[in-house]
């Protein structure tokens, strides 16, 4: 007999670290409520109360209970919820797979952040590094379909989410992923083919206008 | 068969100190290797092409990089002995969230307690003493980070005991008088074997940072 599960995850539509957080409940075909915080205007009580550290989305609430940080939050969900697992059994691959979402994690976003803040000769920089770093991550896919090998896993979740964001960097930036990385490109079509990934990111057109929105805040021409 | 376990190390270093201290708390045979971080050896570039960083945990020849992965890799593999990570996912997901506080907020703001000076260094000072108290408030009243038993968020924080005179010298305060309770934590912990023959003398280490801070005033 299984009790009713309380899943709650508080939000933002544009955030690649809430996506994350959705497409890990997806894949393990558990019922989820999401409710919207307003990050320009004013942070809710329950976002500030569940996560007094960093005061950021995404929070996940299980039965109330509060976590944060996305990456440790999907290492939750997989535990939680074991089926299909997300992460390899074997401890050396599921090690690799950690060190990568480690990788991702700390480089991809500022990278991302470094094109949109830039102009001139430090935007040039900041597209280069950007590239760099998705080449690294195209060495490591080779020639499998998904970073989980055969099957989608824990390293395409930490991923897929960050590329909602591309087509703002590549408007900003003057550049197009495709070119320089076709491998990645095809991942990333390969992954948006699943549902479960689909319903969890949203338009690329809108992102971009959000990240514009973002830009003026910053005083960024 | 017999484990090969090796450890690319350098002496000083708070994450190296974690895989040691998880390596003593299993009781593993280890060789460990002494890096020269001014010329890293072939066998690090190697191991760790991706960050060139050290600890490296080379197990039978294949290596684990990043101390945090490292000593969970450990508590994996060697799963049937003194567990370092709570079995609950709850649980563990709270040790993973304090661990990654520790190696995101302390160890960033400590860097600019002992490599900068006037203002800038007031900040860090100021920004590493709040971390340092958020870290006395999440322990409580409780023997450990991990409740009784000492555990994962123990390992990932004990390590800075080793830097604690350098950073109170350099900052100029007192953990004592800041965190009292922290410090009655770090003695408990260096109570146990597994931590106090992991870490190395304060002194040397003040040492070590004084030299370094030379380093970072010339330029």
């Amino acid at each position: 007999m299984s009790s009713k599960e309380e899943v709650l995850i508080l939000d933002f539509w544009g955030s690649p670290f809430c996506m994350r957080v959705k497409i890990a409940l997806n894949e393990k075909g558990v019922g989820y409520e999401s409710r919207e915080e307003n990050l320009f205007g004013g942070k809710s009580e329950l976002l500030l109360s569940s996560n007094p550290i960093y005061q950021k989305v995404p929070v996940l609430l299980h039965n109330g209970k509060p976590l944060s940080e996305s990456s440790i939050i999907v290492d939750y969900i997989n535990e939680t919820w074991p089926s299909p697992p997300l992460l390899p059994s074997c401890p050396y691959e599921k090690a690799q797979a950690k060190f990568w979402v480690d990788f991702i994690d700390k480089k991809v976003f500022e990278a991302g952040g470094n094109i949109w803040r830039s102009n001139g000769e430090a935007l040039e920089q900041a597209k280069q590094e950007f590239i760099e770093i998705l080449k690294q991550l195209e060495e490591v896919l080779g020639d499998s379909d998904f970073f989980g090998g055969k099957a989608f896993g824990f390293v395409d979740i930490i991923a897929i989410p960050l590329t909602s964001w591309f087509l703002a960097y590549e408007k900003f930036g003057g550049f197009k992923v495709e070119d320089h990385c076709p491998k990645f490109s095809a991942w990333i079509k390969r992954c948006l083919q699943r549902d479960t990934v689909a319903k969890a990111i949203p338009d690329s057109e809108k992102v971009y206008e959000l990240v514009a929105q973002l830009r003026k805040m910053n005083g960024i021409e | 068969m017999a484990d090969e376990v090796v450890l690319l190390d350098f002496w000083a270093s708070m994450f190296g100190m974690r895989v040691r201290v998880a390596l003593a708390e299993k009781g593993i045979k280890y060789e460990g290797k002494e890096e020269d971080l001014t010329n890293k050896s072939p066998l690090l570039l190697q191991m760790n092409p991706i960050h060139k960083k050290m600890p490296v945990l080379i197990h039978n020849g294949k290596p684990i990089c990043e101390s945090l992965i490292i000593v969970q890799y450990i508590d994996e593999v060697w799963h049937d002995r003194a567990p370092l990570l709570p079995s609950d996912p709850y649980q563990r997901a709270q040790a993973r969230f304090w661990a990654d506080f520790i190696d995101k907020k302390m160890y960033n703001s400590g860097w600019k307690v002992w490599t900068t000076k006037g203002e800038e260094q007031e900040a860090g000072k100021k920004e590493f003493l709040e971390n340092l108290k958020t870290l006395e408030a999440e322990l409580g009243d409780k023997p450990y980070f991990g409740g009784d038993r000492f555990g994962f968020v123990d390992i990932a924080f004990v390590v800075f005991y080793s830097w604690f005179h350098a950073y109170e010298t350099f900052g100029n305060f007192s953990v004592e008088a800041e965190c009292p309770k922290l410090l009655a934590w770090a003695r408990r912990c260096m109570e146990k074997e597994s931590v106090s023959k992991s870490l190395p003398d304060q002194k040397k280490v003040y040492e070590f940072v004084a030299q370094m801070r030379k380093k970072y005033e010339a330029e």
